[in-house]
């Protein structure tokens, strides 16, 4: 379980980043924590893993405050997979890059052998096992990424813009992925700006926005209301947006729709009537 | 200034995969072409072909040619071609050096000679023109990611290129500063006929902007043409390509008149739709 109790954050004094930030995620939970560029998200969610110490509040990680704790202890619990993930690559091998944190957590070997190949082929990435990680391109650095810190297994798992530079395969890929943690007790939190891969997927959304928290719902709830997205620099799907075009127009239109599926019967409907 | 491309393959050193496979594609002064396809299907490669990248700085081996405006880029130092073809990376961070912003953006021209005077009108004026006022005396390191972008892109305007290659710039970027983003390079492309090339996986923005999209897999141009045409392919879909939400809505619903209008933006399919019904 993450709780966040009353956190303000500041790199520099008297310039808080994270202001009165009190959250409580529970095991089971997908999220999505959305806001705009500077809003404080990759801060948030690097006290998480004890990268950051609030300034002010309490961060308790299943009952422990990360002040009390090491960031060592906290890697075994919670994976992060950084934005950039140039970040974090650094073997000589795509194989080597996998199997780094399973050795350093002192797996036996043929537990090792086995996570590496069973990961690297959920990946895609087992055809360039011998290469350098850094032959590989941008969407595959990022799953290579993804690989290496999932093979661990943690309970909470931090995805920092886990769609960036993926395809429409790899996304549906990510989704079966996030839905098989759901079934589990881990936690999965997706820092993103993708709104169409975020209704997809999460249960929840946090709207970060100067630090502040601004909505925490459901997204249908969330995303429904163009204001407060405004204020956090998103744009609904684009479907909901179409859907409020066409209510403006045609008062009897369900305004409410984030899928495709739900797009296409309200217009099947709206355009058998005439 | 165009771009020819013709039978052009190329393998990086250390590896035997064609990462771009006989590629042969013209692209005409001041067209908006947006180069979609699949992770790793050779977008990035291809980019650093049109700025003399390859071959001057990644070893491998090419054949066939790339020839912007007459200049064939083997021909090419890649400084020589960087005045013509500007590339902003997938990345910002691998392209920032100064410690500032204004700096950053001087930093091409001063390389380049040109004179003081001139220097401080073009970062002027791409200050302003990307909002970049707020800014301006910051480190690249204390940017966000989408300010980076903005930073690397203004950095990259400041050579003057006539040709601009955009890989994936929206990926770091919230949806609004997306937006934005991209109705400043259709500003750019339309008002001063710059020449755009934008690899881009979120097509729903890069749709309603783009004249043609080319499409790439496994280092082959599988489909190339005006988007709506290419959109309605079926192999694109299945390649990997994220087909807009609203593409695929007038699809489904399989009406004759939405699918020939296919609507590109959230505008055109209110449209569409709203006539259908009157139809």
């Amino acid at each position: 379980m993450i709780l966040f109790d009353d956190v303000w954050f500041s790199y520099t004094p008297n310039h808080p980043v994270l202001r009165e930030i009190s959250i409580e995620i529970s095991p089971g939970e997908v999220v999505a924590l959305m806001g705009e560029n500077g809003a404080g998200k990759t801060t948030l969610v690097k006290h998480i893993n004890g990268l950051l110490k609030p300034s002010r509040g309490t961060v308790f990680i299943d009952g422990v405050d990360t002040r009390s704790t090491s960031t060592a202890a906290l890697a075994r619990k919670v994976g992060f997979v950084f934005q950039n993930a140039d970040h974090q690559l650094f073997a000589d091998t795509i194989e080597g890059e996998v199997a780094f944190a399973l050795r350093n957590l002192g797996f036996p070997s043929d537990e090792v052998q086995e996570r590496v190949s069973q990961y690297l082929e959920r990946f895609d990435l087992a055809r360039y096992k011998e290469q350098s990680p850094f032959l590989l391109s941008g969407g595959e650095r990022k799953r290579l990424a993804l690989a290496s810190v999932l093979c661990v297994e943690p309970t909470i798992l931090i995805l920092d813009e886990p769609t960036q530079a993926q395809d429409a395969k790899q996304k549906l890929k990510l989704a079966q992925l996030v839905d098989s943690f759901r079934r589990s007790d881990s936690i999965i939190l997706l820092v993103t700006h993708d709104v169409e891969f975020a209704v997809q997927v999460v249960d929840r959304l946090l709207l970060l926005s100067k630090g502040c928290l601004l909505a925490d719902g459901a997204p249908r709830q969330v995303l429904g209301n163009p204001d407060l997205l405004r204020r956090a620099r998103l744009l609904p799907p684009q479907l909901t947006q179409l859907a409020h075009k066409l209510a403006d127009k045609v008062p009897t239109f369900p305004r409410d729709i984030i899928a495709l599926e739900e797009a296409v019967t309200a217009t099947s409907k709206l355009l058998a009537k005439r | 200034m165009s771009i020819e491309i013709d039978h052009l393959s190329f393998s990086y050193r250390g590896s035997k995969t064609k990462v771009l496979d006989d590629i042969t594609l013209s692209l005409p002064r001041g067209s908006f072409t947006g180069l979609v396809g699949p992770s790793g299907c050779g977008k990035t490669t291809l980019a650093r072909c049109l700025n003399g990248l390859i071959p001057h700085f990644y070893p491998g081996e090419m054949t066939g040619n790339v020839i912007i405006n007459e200049w064939n880029t083997i021909d090419y130092a890649a400084y020589e071609l960087a005045q013509k073809v500007g590339l902003v990376f997938q990345n910002p961070e691998n392209q920032l050096v100064a410690p500032n912003v204004e700096r950053e953006i001087a930093f091409g021209p001063e390389n380049l000679g040109v004179p003081r005077q001139e220097i401080r009108r073009r970062v002027e004026e791409l200050i302003r023109n990307i909002r970049l006022e707020e800014i301006r005396d910051k480190a690249p390191f204390e940017l966000s990611g989408g300010e980076q972008q903005r930073v690397a892109i203004a950095a990259t305007l400041a050579l003057q290129p006539e040709i601009l290659v955009l890989d994936e710039p929206t990926s770091n970027l919230d949806p609004l500063s997306a937006f934005e983003l991209l109705q400043l390079l259709h500003r750019l492309n339309r008002e001063k006929l710059l020449t755009i090339i934008l690899i881009e996986h979120r097509l729903e923005l890069v749709a309603p902007l783009a004249q043609e999209l080319v499409v790439l897999d496994e280092g082959r141009v599988i489909a190339k043409g005006p988007t709506r045409e290419v959109l309605m392919e079926e192999k694109v879909a299945e390649v990997g390509v994220a087909i807009p939400k609203v593409v695929q809505l007038a699809k489904k619903l399989n009406r004759p008149h939405l699918i020939q209008a296919c609507p590109l933006s959230v505008e055109s399919a209110v449209k569409a739709i709203l006539e259908e019904l009157k139809r």
